[in-house]
């Protein structure tokens, strides 16, 4: 075969293909894992009837939704009403083209020779900037599938993650900005590399750059607490309260799709993407039997993990408490972190690994004294008047 | 927005600007909403999301039990109170039994009593139970609800052991109880509240001092004392307002004069000082309940019924008689004309009386803290509309 052809037109549908189908079917197993999880934090069973132990209660919802009528309330915007999920759906597939799930390497084909690509769709070298402006795009929808929808619970939704998502970028994006800062790269397979060069994860002097970057994901992915946008016992089901069938199953699929994005980006700019623990660590070189998009995989596990954790244990903030949130904390702390990033950067990795320290000793330092001085419970009752 | 009313230029109650050429929107909340406990409606007037005016809408579950009473004789009432406070039927019967004889002058044995508070006790353990489970789900927590209904669902279990309903008890009669309790079924109930305290614990843990669910409940929708005495507010809400008024200790009926129980009190008049009432209650029906335990393990001897005569026909008069119902003072007022049926029974549901204070509480606040105040009000609707 051609090899201009091979390399650019077969090998990357191969990829497309492939990973909007994983995609989509890790995004639907994750509906699945999250009801089994949360309903081991709540002391009860969880799906267990469909399939071994409920393993393909998942492949019955989405049969359902399929086979579900497809209502559009009277009088809805019906153009913009069908939009909608698509516009939420594709940004949230398309990121999965710049996300490395592993190192570059060879691979024998069968009838091709040897091939050497990434499991990646492509590597970009302005990877992390193209990915936060496509997934950006996928606030449109939602807001359009609230206008759209002739509700005023599905408007206030819309209005509310408008609010929330464009809050909650400027955060993420400067927590990014620190990210880059220390890799001194922008394309995420870069990113990678660097942590491999620097002998260093960046979660250790990226800290709080992390933590804003984790709590933003959160906010940006409509989850508990930050799950205003649908906010059941508020607005019923927020922005996709007139939708039904598959295209809710679509909005659905997308918020699943965006956590796993969200954990995948966490896991690759802060915890070393594929590279195993202590990557340059000699006598741990056993671990390199395990593939690296197992470990990418495990770390993002963790992620997905932490989101269900989450769901299980918060109530729901509310809009002018997340609104004030975002502004008054964690954008200033997400500026000021940047500032330290950058300097530390500017020594080079020796100023990386300052920072580390400082960072994880005052993070120490900080649990000790909360811990003690929590508040005792109050148990004595006040008197009455 | 067809429906979206052109109105004059409004303002924001606290805020105080004039708003220029916009228009408050009409939200109708409910009566099918997650967060309205039932058929409760909500015609709201919001600004963004800010609450102008709340206007509750009832009468979606009115199945005229009041007229319903006057056709059926006195024994034959006690099932259809059942259906008041569906979460908490042993109150309910235990108020309108209170009524029937009082005006009979009836003498209930002190082990009828006895039995009587225990289940009340129960009743409102569950009831609380049931009220943080949604209280909770209501702003966000899910997790809460699963952990309370574990432990709701064990007395609930007890319930069915000892008349056979699990909600609908219909467990007192007139003068006293239908039943003696079934063999064993103390020491269940004592092996349950020995372990309940540590169980208030976890809610407590999930709660009590989380961030988020203090932001969410502290300084929102206060009511305070004299507005409650105003409204006529009782229960949780007013003992979370700094006032200190039980009827089990202000007018004591049955055993709670002999029994050691504190009431307990909260200054601050907002929803996170009655969540602090009601857990704090919560252990203080342990108590009642363990000491009831032990005074019916002392005297396993004596009657559950009064002398009630064969046929239950009061002398013409009327009556009224109160207990302190997990929601507030339940309060049944019987006018007699000397025949075998109530010629007027009249319900004094605290659901009810506290729903009409929603209004007031719920003024400028936020459409998530109208949720909040909903929940904190504690109402059922069977209660409010009967």
């Amino acid at each position: 075969m051609n090899e201009a052809l091979l390399y650019n037109v077969v090998i990357p549908a191969v990829k497309a293909i492939v990973s909007v189908l994983v995609v989509a079917t890790v995004a639907g197993i994750l509906t699945l894992i999250e009801r089994r999880v949360l309903a081991r934090l709540q002391v009860r069973q969880g799906p267990n009837r469909v399939g071994w132990n409920g393993a393909l209660q998942w492949v019955a919802d989405v049969v359902k939704l399929i086979f579900k009528e497809d209502i559009v309330p009277a009088h809805a915007e019906s153009a913009i009403h069908f939009l909608a999920p698509i516009l939420v759906m594709v940004p949230a597939l398309t990121v999965y083209a710049f996300i490395p799930w592993g190192p570059e390497g060879t691979f024998r084909v069968p009838g091709l020779g040897m091939i050497r690509t990434g499991p990646y769709g492509t590597d970009v070298n302005v990877g992390l900037l193209l990915l936060v402006a496509i997934t950006s795009i996928g606030v449109y929808g939602i807001i359009l599938g609230g206008w759209a929808s002739n509700s005023k619970y599905a408007l206030m939704g819309g209005l509310r993650s408008a609010a929330q998502l464009i809050s909650y970028e400027v955060p993420m994006g400067f927590a990014l900005v620190a990210a880059i800062l220390m890799s001194r790269s922008l394309s995420l397979v870069g990113i990678v590399e660097a942590q491999k060069a620097a002998h260093l994860w960046f979660i250790f002097p990226g800290l709080l750059a992390f933590f804003l970057y984790f709590v933003s994901g959160v906010a940006e992915t409509n989850r508990i607490p930050f799950d205003l946008p649908e906010a059941e016992s508020e607005l019923v089901a927020g922005f996709h309260t007139e939708y039904s069938g598959f295209r809710w199953a679509v909005f659905f699929l997308s918020e699943y799709a965006n956590m796993i994005t969200i954990s995948a980006i966490a896991t690759t700019l802060f915890f070393g993407g594929w590279l195993r623990p202590f990557p340059n660590v000699a006598w741990l070189s056993f671990l390199d039997l395990v593939p690296g998009i197992v470990w990418f995989l495990l770390k993002v596990s963790v992620f997905l993990f932490v989101y269900i954790w989450f769901r299980g244990t918060f109530p729901r903030y509310r809009f002018d408490q997340l609104m004030a949130l975002g502004w008054k904390i964690l954008i200033p702390l997400s500026i000021g972190n940047v500032v330290l990033v950058a300097f530390a950067a500017l020594w080079g990795i020796p100023g990386l690994k300052v920072l580390s320290v400082v960072l994880w000793v005052a993070l120490v330092g900080g649990f000790v004294v909360l811990s003690r001085s929590t508040p005792k419970r109050r148990t004595v009752l006040a008197e009455g008047v | 927005m067809s429906e979206e009313r052109a109105g004059t230029a409004a303002s924001v109650p606290d805020s105080g600007e004039p708003m220029l050429g916009l228009r408050e929107m009409e939200l109708n909340f409910g009566p099918q909403h997650p967060s309205t406990h039932g058929v409760l409606r909500l015609v709201l007037k919001v600004d963004g999301e800010r609450i102008v005016s709340a206007r509750p809408d009832i009468g979606y579950l009115h199945r005229g039990t009041e007229k319903l009473f006057e056709t059926e004789t006195y024994p034959m009432v006690i099932p259809h109170t059942d259906r008041l406070d569906y979460v908490a039927a042993a109150t309910n019967n235990h108020a309108y039994c209170l009524a029937v004889e009082k005006l009979l002058a009836l003498e209930v044995p002190k082990k009828a009593q006895y039995i009587r508070v225990l289940l009340d006790e129960l009743q409102r353990i569950s009831s609380h139970l049931l009220w943080l489970a949604t209280a909770a789900i209501d702003l966000g927590a899910i997790t809460p609800f699963f952990y309370t209904f574990r432990e709701r669902e064990v007395i609930l279990d007890l319930f069915e052991d000892y008349c056979g309903a699990r909600l609908t008890l219909n467990c007192m009669r007139i003068g006293g109880l239908l039943e003696e309790l079934p063999p064993g079924w103390i020491e269940r109930v004592r092996a349950f509240t020995e372990v309940f305290d540590k169980n208030i614990d976890e809610y407590e843990d999930l709660l009590t001092e989380n961030r988020i669910w203090k932001q969410r409940t502290i300084g929102i929708g206060i009511l305070t004392g004299e507005q409650c005495i105003e409204w006529g507010v009782t229960g949780p809400p007013l003992r979370g307002a700094g006032v200190k008024w039980d009827i089990r200790r202000a007018i004591p009926y049955e055993c709670y004069a002999d029994l050691d129980f504190e009431i307990p009190v909260y200054p601050n008049a907002d929803t996170y000082d009655r969540y602090l009432v009601r857990v704090a209650e919560l252990r203080q029906s342990r108590r009642i309940v363990l000491q009831c335990c032990d005074w019916l393990a002392k005297n396993p001897e004596g009657e559950i019924r009064g002398k009630v005569p064969r046929v239950i026909k009061p002398v013409a008069g009327d009556v009224y008689a109160a207990v302190e119902a997990p929601k507030g003072e339940l309060g049944f007022y019987l006018v007699s004309n000397g025949s075998n049926k109530p010629y007027r029974l009249r319900v004094r549901p605290p659901s009810f009386i506290n729903l009409q204070a929603l209004p007031e509480m719920a003024k400028g606040h936020l459409v998530a803290d109208l949720v909040a105040i909903i929940g904190t009000i504690d109402i059922v609707l069977g209660e409010v509309d009967r």
